[in-house]
C-alpha cells in the first residue's frame, strides 16, 4: 500500500493525476485520436473516388508536384522550427521562443501562401467543388487541412504574444508543447495527404 | 434569476449531469409523442389521418430524437453524474469543456427541432440515405436541417468523449486500479472511446452531405461519378459502433446494480470487463450487416456474417454473468433490480433476432420489414431504455437524497414491460408478413391490421408507463423519504459521501484497496472517516464560467450561418466563436490571475 499512501499525501493537489501525466496532455492525445479518423475518412473518401471523375481537369493534368514539394518541405521545416521553440521555452530563453515561434508562423504562412495560389490556379484552369468528383474530394480534404494549419497558425501567434510579453516561462512549457503536438500532428498528416494524392496518382 | 444565472455558467459535473437528464428527459416526451401519432397513423389499414409528407417526417424525428437526444445524452448524464463519484474524483478533467458539450447538444437539438415550427421537418429517415437526401430529390430545407443539427450535436459527443477518457485514466482516487473501477465507469470509458472514433466518421458523412447541398459537390452524385453507397459505408461505419455506444452504459449499470440488490460481488468481474471492451473493438468489424440488400458481393457478406455473429459471443457472456451474480445471492426486488432483470430477459430476445438477420440470407427477406423494427426496438428499448430506467431508480437517492417511491416504481416497471412486449413482439408478425417499414399506410389484405392494432394498445401502454415514471419522479424529488449516504448498502465509492454530494464530492480523497470497499468493513471504516468527514476548509472548485454556453452559441451559430450557402456567411460566426475560445484560455478557472489552458 505504499504507492497508494505516497499518492493520497499528493490527493490535495490540484495537478494531482493518478498516471502522474498531465490531464491535458492525455486529454490533447485523445483528441487527436479523434482527428486521425477524421483525416482518415475524408482521405479514404478521396481515394475512393480516385478515377472516377466523368470529366476534367483529372489530378495528373493538374497537380504540381515540383510545387508542393517546395511547400511540402517548408511545412516540415516548419515542425523543426516547433521543437525548437519548445526547447527555447523551456531554457527560459525568451530570445530563443520568440525567434523559433515566428520561424514556425512565417513557414506556416508560406505553405497557407501557396496553398491560396494552388486553389486559385486551379480554379483558373476550371477545377472547382462542382466540377467533378476529384475536385468535391481534393478541395474539401486539402481544405480542412488548410483549416487546421490555420488554426494552428493563430494559436502560435497567440503563444507568440505571449512570448514576447514574457508570459511564457518553463512552467509554462506544457501550453507550447501542447500546440506542439497539433502542429506536428498537421504536419503528418499533410504527409500522408501528399504521398496519397500528390506522389501517386 | 441568480439561481438561473448559476445553473448557466456552472461548470459542476452534478448540474450537467442533471442537465442533461432533464433535457434528454423531454425529448423523451417529444420523441414518444411522434411515435404514438405513427401508431394512431398505423391503427387501421389504409387510413391517412395525416399525411404521408407528415408521416415521413415523424418517422424521420422520432428516430434521429431517440437516438442522438434522449438515449445517448441520457447516458452521458448518468457518466456526469456518477463516474467522477465513482472513482474518487471532486470533477471532470475538463469542468468546462464538459458544460460546453451540454451547451452544444442543447443548441444543435433545439436548431433540428426548430425544423417543426417552419413545417420542414427533416423527412428522409435517421438514417438519411444518399441520393434520397441530395437537393435532386430534397429540394426543402428539411435535409437542411437534419445536417446541420446532427453535426452540432456531434460535437458535443467528441468533447464528451475525450473527456471521460481522461477523467477516467487521470482522476482515478489512489489505489482505484483500473481493475477495480466498478462496471458502469468501464463501461463510460469503452464508450468514449468509440464515440471520439465512430463520431467523427459521421462528421466526415455530413460534411460531404453538406457540401453537396450547400456548394454543389459531387460525393453522392451518381451521374458526377459519386456513389450513394459511400453514404451507407460512412454511416453504418459509425452506425454500428453507435449502437455499443447505446447499449455498453446500460450493460455497466446494470453491472453495478444486480450485484448491489443480490448483494455478491459480480460474478466474473474481468470477464465482464473484457467482454465490453471486446464489443467495443468488434463494434467496429460488422457494419455492412445493414448493407447485405445493397450487393456487397459473396466475400464481404461472408465476412460481416462471421463478425456479426461473433459479437454475440462476448454480449452472451455478459447475460450468464449477470445469472450467476445472481446465482444463490440474496435479491431484493427493488425497481432498479426489477429493470435489471427486464433487460437480461428483453434484451436477450432482441440479441436472439440479432442473430437470426446476422445470416445474409435471411436478412434478405427481413430487411426493411417490421421484423427489424421489432428487432433493434428489442435491444434499444428493452435494453438501453431498460438500464437507464434501473439506472434513475439506483442512483435517485444519490442525486436528490431522497428514496424513490418504491411503489410507483413497481407500477411503472410493470406498465413499461407489458407495455413494451405488446408494442414491439407483434412487429415481429407483421414484418414476417410483409409490412415494410416506415410505410405511411398499409394495403387490408396485407392481414397485419390486429398485429398493429396490438402495438398501437402496447404504445400507450408504455406511454402511460412512462408519466407514471415523470410522476413518481416529482413526487419523490418533493417527498420521499430521507435517504442517507448507503440507502441500498451498495459497495462502490459513491456511497461513501452524502446524498446529495457536497460540491466538492470529497473532502479528500479516499484511498481504495479493493473492488468493493463498502463491503469490507475495515475499508469501509477507513473510506468513510475520509469520505464522510466536515473538511476544516472546503477544497477549492473551478469557478462558473459563461464562455462556454457563447462559444456553444458561437458554433451552432457558425453551423446554422452554413444554410445560407455563402461561403463567407459561417465566418462571421466562427469568428465570434474564435473570441469565445480566446476569452475562455485567457480566463482562470480558480480566479486568481490570468493563466491559460486549465481545460
Amino acid at each position: 500500500m505504499a504507492d497508494a499512501t505516497a499518492a493520497a499525501l499528493h490527493a490535495d493537489d490540484h495537478h494531482y493525476t493518478a498516471t502522474g501525466l498531465p490531464s491535458w496532455k492525455v486529454g490533447f492525445w485523445t483528441f487527436l485520436g479523434s482527428e486521425c479518423l477524421f483525416f482518415g475518412t475524408l482521405i479514404s473518401t478521396y481515394m475512393v473516388y480516385k478515377g472516377s471523375s466523368v470529366q476534367g481537369p483529372y489530378p495528373h493534368e493538374i497537380l504540381n508536384i515540383p510545387l508542393t514539394s517546395v511547400s511540402t518541405f517548408v511545412l516540415l521545416m516548419s515542425s523543426l522550427a516547433m521543437v525548437l521553440a519548445l526547447d527555447g521555452v523551456r531554457r527560459g530563453s525568451k530570445k530563443l521562443a520568440v525567434t523559433w515561434l515566428a520561424v514556425v508562423i512565417v513557414f506556416g504562412s508560406i505553405f497557407l501562401g501557396f496553398q491560396v495560389y494552388e486553389f486559385s490556379h486551379f480554379v483558373h484552369e476550371g477545377l472547382t467543388i462542382p466540377r467533378n468528383v476529384f475536385g468535391s474530394s481534393f478541395f474539401v480534404l486539402t481544405g480542412f487541412h488548410g483549416a487546421h494549419v490555420t488554426v494552428g497558425v493563430v494559436w502560435m501567434t497567440t503563444l507568440l504574444v505571449l512570448a514576447l510579453r514574457g508570459r511564457l516561462p518553463p512552467s509554462k512549457a506544457l501550453s507550447v508543447e501542447i500546440a506542439g503536438l497539433y502542429w506536428h500532428f498537421v504536419d503528418i498528416v499533410w504527409i500522408v495527404i501528399f504521398t496519397l494524392i500528390y506522389l501517386i496518382q | 434569476m441568480t439561481n438561473l444565472w448559476s445553473w448557466i455558467t456552472t461548470v459542476d459535473h452534478k448540474r450537467i449531469g442533471v442537465m442533461y437528464f432533464l433535457t434528454s428527459l423531454f425529448f423523451f416526451f417529444v420523441g414518444g409523442i411522434e411515435a404514438l401519432v405513427i401508431r394512431v397513423q398505423l391503427w387501421k389499414a389504409e387510413q391517412a389521418l395525416i399525411s404521408a409528407e407528415l408521416y415521413n417526417q415523424l418517422f424521420t424525428m422520432h428516430g434521429t430524437t431517440m437516438v442522438f437526444m434522449v438515449a445517448m445524452p441520457m447516458a452521458v448524464a448518468f457518466f456526469n453524474y456518477v463516474v467522477p463519484l465513482q472513482i474518487g474524483a471532486r470533477d471532470v478533467a475538463f469542468p468546462r469543456l464538459n458544460a460546453l458539450s451540454y451547451w452544444i447538444f442543447l443548441f444543435g437539438s433545439l436548431f433540428m427541432n426548430a425544423s417543426w415550427f417552419v413545417g420542414s421537418a427533416p423527412n428522409t429517415s435517421w438514417v438519411g440515405y444518399a441520393n434520397l437526401t441530395s437537393l435532386q430529390f430534397s429540394p426543402g430545407p428539411n435535409v437542411d436541417f437534419w445536417v446541420i443539427g446532427l453535426s452540432i450535436v456531434g460535437i458535443a459527443s467528441i468533447l464528451g468523449g475525450v473527456n471521460f477518457i481522461t477523467t477516467i485514466v487521470n482522476l482515478r482516487a489512489p489505489g482505484m486500479k483500473f481493475m477495480r473501477m466498478p462496471l458502469f465507469t468501464w463501461m463510460t470509458f469503452v464508450t468514449s472511446f468509440v464515440l471520439v472514433t465512430a463520431i467523427p466518421v459521421i462528421a466526415v458523412a455530413l460534411i460531404l452531405l453538406a457540401f453537396d447541398r450547400f456548394f454543389d459537390a459531387n460525393f453522392y452524385v451518381t451521374a458526377a461519378g459519386g456513389d450513394p453507397i459511400l453514404w451507407q459505408h460512412l454511416f453504418w461505419l459509425f452506425g454500428h459502433p453507435e449502437v455499443y455506444i447505446l447499449i455498453l452504459p446500460s450493460f455497466g449499470m446494470i453491472s453495478d446494480v444486480i450485484p448491489a440488490f443480490s448483494r455478491k460481488p459480480l460474478f466474473g468481474y474481468p470477464v465482464v470487463v473484457y467482454a465490453g471492451v471486446l464489443i467495443g473493438f468488434i463494434g467496429w468489424g460488422v457494419w455492412s450487416h445493414h448493407m447485405f440488400t445493397s450487393g456487397l458481393g459473396p466475400i464481404a457478406d461472408s465476412f460481416f456474417v462471421a463478425s456479426t455473429m461473433i459479437i454475440a459471443i462476448p454480449t452472451g457472456v455478459k447475460i450468464f454473468n449477470w445469472l450467476a451474480t445472481m446465482w444463490g445471492g440474496s435479491i431484493r426486488f427493488t425497481t432498479a433490480m426489477l429493470f435489471s432483470i427486464g433487460l437480461v430477459a428483453v434484451f436477450t430476445i432482441g440479441g436472439l433476432s440479432g442473430v437470426m438477420h446476422a445470416s445474409a440470407p435471411v436478412d434478405l427477406q427481413q430487411h426493411d420489414t417490421y421484423f427489424v423494427v421489432a428487432h433493434f426496438h428489442y435491444v434499444i428499448v428493452g435494453g438501453v431504455m431498460m438500464g437507464l430506467f434501473a439506472g434513475f431508480y439506483y442512483w435517485f437517492p444519490k442525486v436528490t437524497g431522497r428514496m424513490p417511491d418504491e411503489t410507483l416504481g413497481k407500477i411503472h416497471f410493470w406498465l413499461a414491460l407489458i407495455g413494451f412486449n405488446l408494442l414491439f413482439f407483434p412487429m415481429h408478425f407483421s414484418g414476417i408478413y410483409g409490412m415494410p417499414r416506415r410505410t405511411w399506410t398499409y394495403s387490408a389484405e396485407l392481414n397485419v391490421e390486429l398485429w398493429n392494432q396490438l402495438s398501437t394498445v402496447g404504445g400507450f401502454i408504455f406511454g402511460a408507463a412512462a408519466v407514471v415514471w415523470a410522476w413518481n419522479m416529482i413526487r419523490s424529488a418533493r417527498s420521499g423519504a430521507p435517504a442517507g449516504p448507503n440507502p441500498w448498502g451498495a459497495a462502490t465509492l459513491e456511497w461513501s459521501i452524502p446524498s446529495p454530494p457536497h460540491h466538492y464530492n470529497f473532502p479528500s480523497l479516499p484511498v481504495v484497496r479493493t473492488r468493493e470497499p463498502l463491503w469490507h468493513e475495515e475499508e469501509r471504516r477507513e473510506v468513510e472517516a475520509v469520505t464522510l468527514a466536515e473538511p476544516e476548509r472546503e477544497p477549492e472548485m473551478p469557478r462558473p464560467s459563461f464562455w462556454p454556453i457563447l462559444v456553444a452559441a458561437g458554433a451552432t451559430l457558425t453551423w446554422a450561418l452554413v444554410m445560407t450557402g455563402i461561403w463567407w456567411v459561417p465566418l462571421t460566426g466562427l469568428a465570434f466563436t474564435g473570441f469565445a475560445i480566446f476569452m475562455w484560455a485567457f480566463e482562470n478557472p480558480f480566479g486568481k490571475k490570468a493563466g491559460a489552458h486549465h481545460g
